[in-house]
């Protein structure tokens, strides 16, 4: 109200630009999921969890299938670093030795912690060979015993004297690659079956459906079953896995189809898609520029989802031993070993590794997805 | 009185167009009946004039534009159009790759600007992707003739890479106005492009589409349910009830002296802002208008205040009174 006539000249030439830069969509869905704390740091714990499946032999400080006959159902040793002896406490990874102890009696062994044996545990120590993502040949691991012949069992021993630990760490690459390799088949099923379904409606979009829902209604596991026993035992382990994939991944592509057709369906009546037929864009046009732009969050989202999905069907069914099979090593197939329920008292941390290692996984995917889903679509309030 | 408007004057010529919808129940989705959401329309457009079409809400105002940009295929008639190459075409008989092609010349104005702007693309690719796909342009030539065309509806020509959602209601009308010209159009329908906007920026709109029809020499189709708006605008009127005009006459004409009793119940409807001359309503409240109904009598009758035996009987024809068309047995005694 005071501004004087020039003044207020000014003001408007000092800001040329009163329209506000309003963000593209796709740092609209940033801004709206970095809000959200819970899927933030679940995306850091994913990231972690993938960035173990690939560097997985860095990190495995024993080969996967390396015995001990010594040192069966060892229990966890812990990882202590300082030592303190007559020289003052000085930072020293270690871990105590075990003694086994055979209990005449029970006819048992049993083992207890040996306080006079240091096993020191350093970094970057030389271990077995591997190639490092596959390419180049290495045997430096993240950690591990000075000397490789020495046991360290940070999370226990298996029946045959394996370590969890490694086995977890490369049973990651397994798991969470199948839940992506599922998911792609899926998507591809999915978004193929789903637009031809919304798009086209009529007596393809009936068709589609109604095989959707007779896939649906076959209960899951027995079908899985059905068709995991028709894989012959004598294929190589990789061919079986990429069987497994398809299998879990028969189911993952009917909600993702749902989802695209009922995407397609409201985007058809959309002002904005009949303005863009009327600019004169083909269908395809119309479906590449218009339509999937506008769905593509969503699909992200329902994949993230997905994936923890994938993870437990693999899982359960490697756990029924139809699924993947020794010595392919998954979270399935070391849940298996903790089937019996001797094994579950003497030995609990074949339970407990893997079955924890998995409900952090699968929680983190979840929590993930949750958060793109919220953030997936910036224009809705 | 289009007897005697010559032929060439004509720009849209359409004829006993029907758009009927089928109603399909039970599983197999056998047709019992069809919702007449157009029945039977016959009117012409004259170059450069602004036709108005009104009525309420499921007279079938915004089907009989969509029929007419072929957004609907309608299931009969004919839609005459005079096209800038090819003559007189029927809009209701083309391919589907011609109509491509003539959507160049016949463009639409969306009632929603929120809903007809894609919001994930810039200004520059809503108004200019139908110059992209006609004209081939892009790079710099797109951007300045975009920049002329934001220029031409007052939008500054700086906005082009922003998005939908950093503009007003107002503003985004005028970019969906600048989008309908850009391909330099002879016809445009308008639905309802004004209702959108509250009541200042709909002043505003309504005299740049005035500026612009002058500029250009445009066409205007303008589906509207504000009878202000359209005494403001329109040349000529057709009034729509269940799918049929009732009346078309001149604008003057029209709401000097209305000759159909539904169009004297919807002038009668307008808000009069002096509560003195408020007069009672002249519609009769009666049970909602069954738009399926095929029965032999005046689809009004039911609602009308004067009917008869003989609208309850027998449909009434079109008939010429007083310079407007009408569709009423007692045109000109009530």
């Amino acid at each position: 109200m005071t501004m004087t006539q020039t003044e207020l000249a000014n003001a408007a030439e000092s800001n040329i630009d009163p329209t506000p830069i309003v963000l593209g969509p796709w740092a609209l869905v940033w801004r709206k999921f970095r809000r959200h704390r819970l899927a933030m740091v679940s995306a850091v714990v994913v990231i972690f969890i993938y960035l173990v499946a690939i560097f997985a032999e860095f990190l495995a400080p024993f080969p996967t299938d390396q015995t001990s006959v010594r040192h069966t159902f060892a229990p966890p040793q812990p990882l202590a670093l300082f030592v303190t002896d007559a020289d003052g406490t000085r930072f020293r990874p270690h871990v105590k030795g075990l003694k086994m102890e055979i209990d005449r009696e029970a006819m048992r062994r049993s083992f207890a912690v040996d306080a006079e044996r240091i096993i020191p545990v350093g970094f970057f120590v030389k271990g077995y060979e591997y190639k490092l993502l596959g390419l180049i040949p290495a045997n430096r691991h993240f950690f591990g015993p000075l000397d490789p012949r020495d046991p360290m069992y940070l999370w226990g021993a298996d029946r045959l004297g394996r370590d969890m630990f490694s086995r977890i760490v490369m049973g990651t690459r397994v798991s969470m690659s199948i839940g992506l390799v599922g998911v792609a088949v899926s998507l591809v099923i999915g978004v193929a079956m789903g637009g031809l379904s919304g798009y086209y409606g009529g007596w393809v979009d009936t068709l589609i459906q109604r095989f959707i829902e007779f896939i649906r209604s076959v209960p899951t596991i027995p079908l899985w079953m059905g068709l995991a026993a028709a894989i012959p035992l004598d294929w190589p382990p990789l061919r079986t896995y990429f069987v497994v994939t398809v299998i879990v991944s028969m189911i993952g592509w009917t909600s993702l189809a749902r989802e695209v057709r009922g995407k397609f369906l409201s985007l058809r009546g959309e002002d904005f898609i009949t303005a863009a037929r009327l600019d004169g864009l083909t269908d395809r046009e119309v479906i590449l520029k218009h339509m999937v732009p506008s769905f593509s969050s969503h699909i992200i989202a329902s994949l993230t989802l997905a994936v923890p999905l994938m993870i437990l069907a693999e899982t359960s069914l490697s756990f029924l031993g139809i699924g993947l099979q020794p010595p392919l090593v998954s979270w399935g197939t070391l849940l298996k070993e903790a089937q019996n329920i001797r094994s579950i008292i003497e030995a609990p941390w074949l339970l407990i590794a893997p079955g924890s290692v998995i409900v952090v996984a699968v929680l983190a995917l979840n929590f993930l997805g949750d958060g793109l889903r919220d953030a997936a679509d910036p224009y809705s309030n | 009185m289009d007897d005697q408007t010559p032929m060439d004057d004509v720009i849209l010529d359409v004829r006993d167009l029907s758009m009927h919808f089928p109603v399909r129940a039970g599983m197999f989705g056998k047709t019992h009946s069809a919702v007449r959401a157009v029945d039977n329309v016959s009117f012409q457009v004259r170059r450069g004039e602004t036709f108005g079409i009104v009525g309420e809400s499921g007279s079938g105002k915004t089907t009989l534009g969509r029929c007419i940009m072929r957004i609907l295929g309608p299931t009969g008639g004919e839609i005459g159009y005079a096209s800038e190459g090819a003559g007189m075409v029927d809009l209701a008989a083309v391919e589907d790759a011609q109509m491509r092609d003539l959507w160049r010349e016949i463009r639409m104005i969306f009632q929603d600007p929120q809903s007809s702007l894609n919001p994930r693309l810039p200004v520059i690719e809503l108004v200019g992707q139908v110059l992209r796909k006609a004209e081939g342009l892009k790079g710099a030539a797109l951007a300045d003739r975009v920049a002329d065309l934001l220029k031409s509806v007052g939008l500054r020509p700086e906005i082009l890479h922003r998005y939908p959602a950093a503009f007003s209601g107002g503003q985004r009308q005028r970019i969906g106005i600048a989008r309908a010209l850009a391909t330099k159009p002879q016809l445009v329908i308008a639905d309802e492009a004004v209702s959108a906007l509250d009541v200042s920026i709909q002043a505003q709109t309504l005299n740049l589409l005035q500026d612009l029809q002058e500029e250009f020499g445009l066409t205007y189709v303008f589906i509207a349910h504000d009878l202000a708006v359209v005494e403001h605008i329109c040349d000529r009127v057709a009034v729509m009830f269940l799918g049929e005009i009732v009346e078309l006459a001149d604008t003057e004409t029209l709401f000097a002296a209305p000759r159909h009793p539904y169009t004297r119940a919807l002038l009668s409807a307008v808000p009069v802002p002096d509560p003195r001359q408020r007069s009672d309503r002249r519609l009769r409240a009666a049970a909602p208008a069954e738009v399926t109904d095929t029965a032999t009598a005046c689809k009004f009758a039911a609602r009308c205040p004067h009917a008869r035996d003989l609208c309850r009987r027998q449909r009434p024809q079109k008939r010429t009174v007083g310079g407007a068309e009408v569709l009423c047995h007692f045109a000109g005694e009530i």
